[in-house]
């Protein structure tokens, strides 16, 4: 493959060099030769989400962005988000609000609610329905997600409140017990 | 007698029956380590590209494989002619009738597999099949259904032109596939001749697909050393593709082994066996090294199982005050190209004739005739449990009708009708007895959730001010679903009863392996069958794993779809259990050194009546029934397996009411509020029960408002990709208001019923009641679907109502 080019990007963290035809798509990249099999295909006209990543700070559908455009950049996936054996809390709350059904479109769309719950960490049903508007789940109705969001984001909040007053941080933590890990 | 705290600790721990069981699919999926098919990856893998035909109807002059294999990484290209010496270029089909897996001579439909390429990878795979050049001849292709059987009409299957039938009866033409009835057309002919009243509409159940979010695909891997096939791929019915498989390819079925692995979704869509899968599987046995073959969105939504399609009448006579006295009912079913309609061997036209509805119908008669067009072929799938979907929609429809006609409230005509509570089980007309049903009860309950009478008196102020904007309609559905095939007296597909399974082997220290012939496509099973065994054996859900999908490890069964696992498999569970209790009982009167009569159960465990001191739980059960310690001639384990064939299919029912508001000028249809009232019996899971209901109503949205595959005239697929073909996303799906009441099931063994369907049934023609009943005072008895702005906003137009004043 004489046409190949060495991208190399910052993958959940970790620095990755891949070798790519210029045709590759980001998607195919990181599912085939990275094992990073969460972010999954559902369409090819950009509409369904379900490759979403993070991009250096931005919601991306991988399967719209070649793999040769990513050289230097930083990128998060599903596998990426559990933080030293503690899910985030989106995670958390997509299982405890039953926001995922056949698991499909679920790394896709925690990953876009990972970011527009920090573009927007307060939002309300109409903004984080508009926020997902660019993911579609066939299962759900989405009604669970929404909540799953919603309850993620308070659990945010409370977090970051407790953080900036340590006194409080304390009496919350007194409150609310560990975060177990979500087991089979 | 315990401390009651302390029993209600016991059941709680057990995480059983009737709790929000959170679910252990989560922990995998949340994560992105679910195993699905595309994720798996095998060493030496190829990848099948499928070259598909342009033309919906030509014939195959000839195909050039040079310049593909000639393409880097392109490794062979397989068209019918390589299929032939293992006849495999045609496909038997779950409709009794033929397919073809790579088009031999002529292509019936647009996309339809012609060739598939073989790569190193994906990428290269594409190229290859870009470079296969195929000399078609136009032919004129079929796509009226009604035009099919004209005298002129081209012969779409000179395969089998001369055969007088393909499966079902006599054909009367060649494009003819079959003609089903039920019920006594004389006694209902002679209802309509002497009624006071009688409606008749044409009502078209447009054609849709369920597109599951995950398209159909497989990796095939044969091993030559060994003669052992596995097939990883989309099923939803893995036991039923092993046999099929084995039949096609003479392997033995103790060598093919099928594995579901987690599924992206199936409603419906991967029930049937497809081309791509059987090609993958012979190039592996060809080329000896595994093949994968996934299929993108626009080849799926193009050529895997379409849903509807049926071109109805409905008729109903009654009487004056609106008593139905008569039901007639016929369909002009648009099967494609080739039959590979889903349904049991005797019910070629599923359950249709579950269409006399919620209704004590004396007399009724329906009858469906089907016929070939040049496209792809389906007909059952997205949740419509065999037809039902249609069959709902068109007495749902025609009541409405008939309510209208006579000036009757649609809430007040439905209850004029339903089957009584104290008539349970009830036998329709059309000859299904119907489990159990409290239909008043619950259609009260919704009316009064709603203010149905306040909303009756906002519509009629809303139309007797002429400056409204918008038209107000109010939508109702009071369905019956008939779900879990099925009897095997009456249901089989290849022969093979749809029974099911369930095997339960407990282990020393009181851990449960469950697996089931089944297969979850999101429906949560592993955390929904472990809380049936919960309950009835007294053993925590957490321990229970519960697997399905394998071949090799799972007992035969006849998989998923038409609601049918908690009727049957839910069945076989509870049974394989009982059986496993009743061992354990044994070995506890044996303990315990009393008459087995002597011991009740008590949520975990034995107790000796009167003695309560002395008990033994399962948990030190399964222990000892690992030992010598159990009675004189009893074999050690504590374990069980169930094949479940059920007396009856299960009838859950449900009330739907939705408000919708319509913009005079645009067409734009805002739904307002729907609220959704199930009874599937018994609630094994009520978090689980309310979410298939959020995605079942959204699916009915979709189809009502907005979802359609259309063709031109030459037989192009219109709307095949997501540019067109809808999909709500969050922004227009609306807000579910979900309810219940609970009629249990008498004959299924935990009283439960199926409910997964029941949304997408019921809430079709509620959407579409809604939307009609906007426009019911200006005359219109009926729009067909989808109810779009622009379909919407035509109505409007041309009742010049569209005019700003």
């Amino acid at each position: 493959m004489a046409n190949n080019h060495t991208v190399s990007f910052k993958l959940n963290g970790k620095p990755v060099d891949v070798s790519v035809e210029p045709r590759e798509l980001l998607i195919h990249t990181l599912r085939e030769r990275l094992a990073h099999t969460g972010p999954h295909i559902g369409c090819e006209t950009s509409h369904c989400g379900a490759c979403t990543v993070d991009l250096d700070g931005m919601s991306v559908k991988s399967c719209t962005v070649l793999t040769v455009q990513c050289d230097g950049s930083e990128m998060v996936t599903i596998e990426g988000l559990e933080q030293a054996g503690v899910l985030h809390a989106l995670q958390q709350a997509f299982h405890e609000e039953h926001g995922l059904q056949c698991g499909y479109c679920t790394p896709g769309m925690i990953t876009r609610a990972w970011r527009l719950l920090q573009e927007n960490p307060d939002p309300s049903e109409q903004e984080i329905r508009y926020g997902i508007a660019g993911n579609l789940c066939r299962c759900t109705g989405y009604q669970n997600i929404v909540k799953a969001v919603q309850s993620a984001a308070k659990k945010l909040a409370a977090a970051k409140a407790a953080s900036a007053a340590p006194a409080a941080a304390a009496a919350a933590e007194e409150a609310t017990p560990a975060q177990q890990p979500v087991t089979a | 007698m315990g401390d009651m705290s302390e029993l209600q600790q016991r059941e709680l721990n057990l995480q059983g029956m009737g709790t929000s069981l959170l679910r252990k699919e989560d922990a995998r999926f949340i994560r992105g380590q679910g195993s699905y098919v595309d994720d798996i990856k095998l060493p030496g893998m190829l990848f099948g590209a499928v070259v598909r035909s342009p033309y919906a109807h030509a014939r195959i002059k000839s195909i050039d494989k040079s310049k593909a294999l000639a393409a880097p990484g392109v490794v062979a290209v397989l068209t019918a002619d390589d299929l032939k010496p293992v006849n495999l270029h045609w496909m038997p089909t779950l409709g009794g009738d033929v397919q073809a897996v790579l088009a031999d001579k002529k292509v019936c439909f647009q996309m339809q597999e012609v060739a598939m390429v073989l790569g190193t990878d994906r990428y290269a795979a594409a190229d290859g099949a870009a470079l296969v050049e195929v000399d078609y001849e136009e032919l004129p292709a079929i796509v009226d259904p009604k035009k099919s059987m004209d005298l002129d009409a081209v012969v779409i299957r000179e395969d089998i032109a001369d055969k007088t039938e393909v499966g079902h009866g006599p054909r009367t033409h060649p494009n003819h596939i079959f003609t089903w009835e039920a019920g006594d057309k004389a006694a209902a002919d002679a209802a309509f001749a002497s009624a006071e009243i009688t409606v008749r509409e044409e009502i078209l159940n447009p054609r849709v697909h369920p597109c599951p979010l995950e398209t159909c695909g497989c990796v095939a891997s044969f091993n030559k050393a060994t003669g052992y096939l596995t097939v990883y791929m989309t099923t939803q019915a893995p036991h039923l593709v092993r046999t099929v498989l084995a039949m096609l390819s003479g392997v033995a079925e103790s060598k093919i082994r099928v594995v579901g692995g987690d599924i992206g979704g199936g409603f419906g869509n991967k029930v049937p066996v497809y081309p791509g899968y059987v090609v993958a599987i012979v190039a592996s046995i060809v080329t000896g090294v595994p093949v994968k073959w996934i299929e993108s969105r626009i080849d799926n939504i193009s050529t895997t199982g379409f849903a509807r399609d049926y071109h109805g009448v409905g008729e109903l006579a009654a009487d004056s005050q609106g008593r139905i006295k008569g039901l007639r009912f016929t369909a002009l079913a648009d099967h494609g190209a080739f039959n590979s309609h889903v349904s049991a061997t005797k019910l070629p036209a599923g359950l249709f004739s579950i269409c006399t509805g919620s209704y004590a119908i004396p007399n009724a008669y329906c009858r469906v005739d089907a016929v070939y067009t040049n496209k792809a072929p389906g007909g059952v799938a997205y949740r419509c449990s065999l037809r039902v979907t249609e069959a709902v929609y068109l007495i749902e429809r025609m009541i409405d009708i008939l309510a209208l006609k006579l000036g009757i409230d649609k809430a007040e005509i439905r209850r004029r009708n339903f089957v009584k509570t104290e008539d349970f089980p009830y036998t329709t007309s059309l000859g299904w007895t119907l489990d159990s049903g409290n239909y008043e009860p619950a259609l009260d309950k919704v009316l009064k959730a709603c203010d149905y009478e306040g909303l009756r008196r906002e519509q009629a102020a809303r139309r007797a001010d002429p400056n409204s904007e918008t038209l107000m309609g109010i939508g109702l559905a009071t369905f019956t679903e008939i779900v879990g095939a099925g009897p095997t007296k009456v249901c089989d597909i290849l022969g093979i009863g749809l029974f099911d399974s369930c095997e339960i082997r407990v282990h020393p220290t009181g851990g449960v392996i469950a697996r089931l012939g089944t297969m979850t496509q999101g429906q949560g099973h592993a955390t929904t069958y472990a809380q049936i065994i919960a309950t009835e054996l007294g053993l925590p859900a957490s321990d229970i794993v519960v697997e399905e999908g394998d071949t090799d490890k799972a007992p035969y069964g006849a998989g998923t779809w038409g609601s049918r696992s908690t009727p049957v498999s839910g069945a076989a569970t509870a049974m394989a259990a009982r059986k496993i209790k009743d061992k354990a009982k044994k070995i506890a009167a044996h303990l315990l050194e009393v008459a087995e009569g002597d011991l009740e159960w008590e949520i975990d465990r034995f107790k000796v009546k009167g003695n309560p001191s002395a008990a033994k739980t399962m948990k030190e059960i399964c222990m000892v029934s690992h030992t010598s310690n159990i009675p004189a001639g009893m074999e050690q384990g504590l374990n069980a397996v169930s094949y479940y064939d059920p007396p009856n299919m299960t009838y859950p029912f449900g009330t739907y009411l939705c408000v919708v508001d319509v913009d005079k000028f645009t067409g734009v249809v805002h739904v307002r509020r729907f609220y959704a009232l199930d009874d599937c019996g018994t609630r094994i899971n009520p978090m689980v029960i309310e979410g298939q209901i959020h995605g079942g109503l959204t699916e009915a949205f979709a189809v009502a408002m907005g979802q359609q595959i259309p063709f031109d005239e030459n037989g192009n697929h219109l709307g095949n990709s997501l540019m067109d073909y809808f999909l709500p996303t969050a922004m227009e799906t609306p807000h579910w208001e979900t309810d219940h009441t609970v009629t249990p099931c008498p004959h299924h063994p935990i009283g439960a019923k199926g409910v997964a369907e029941s949304p997408h049934v019921g809430g079709i023609p509620c959407f579409s009641n809604a939307v009609i009943d906007a426009f019911s005072h200006l005359g219109v008895t009926h729009m067909d679907m989808p109810h779009n702005a622009w379909r919407v906003w035509k109505q409007c137009h041309a009742l010049g109502i569209d005019k700003r004043p």
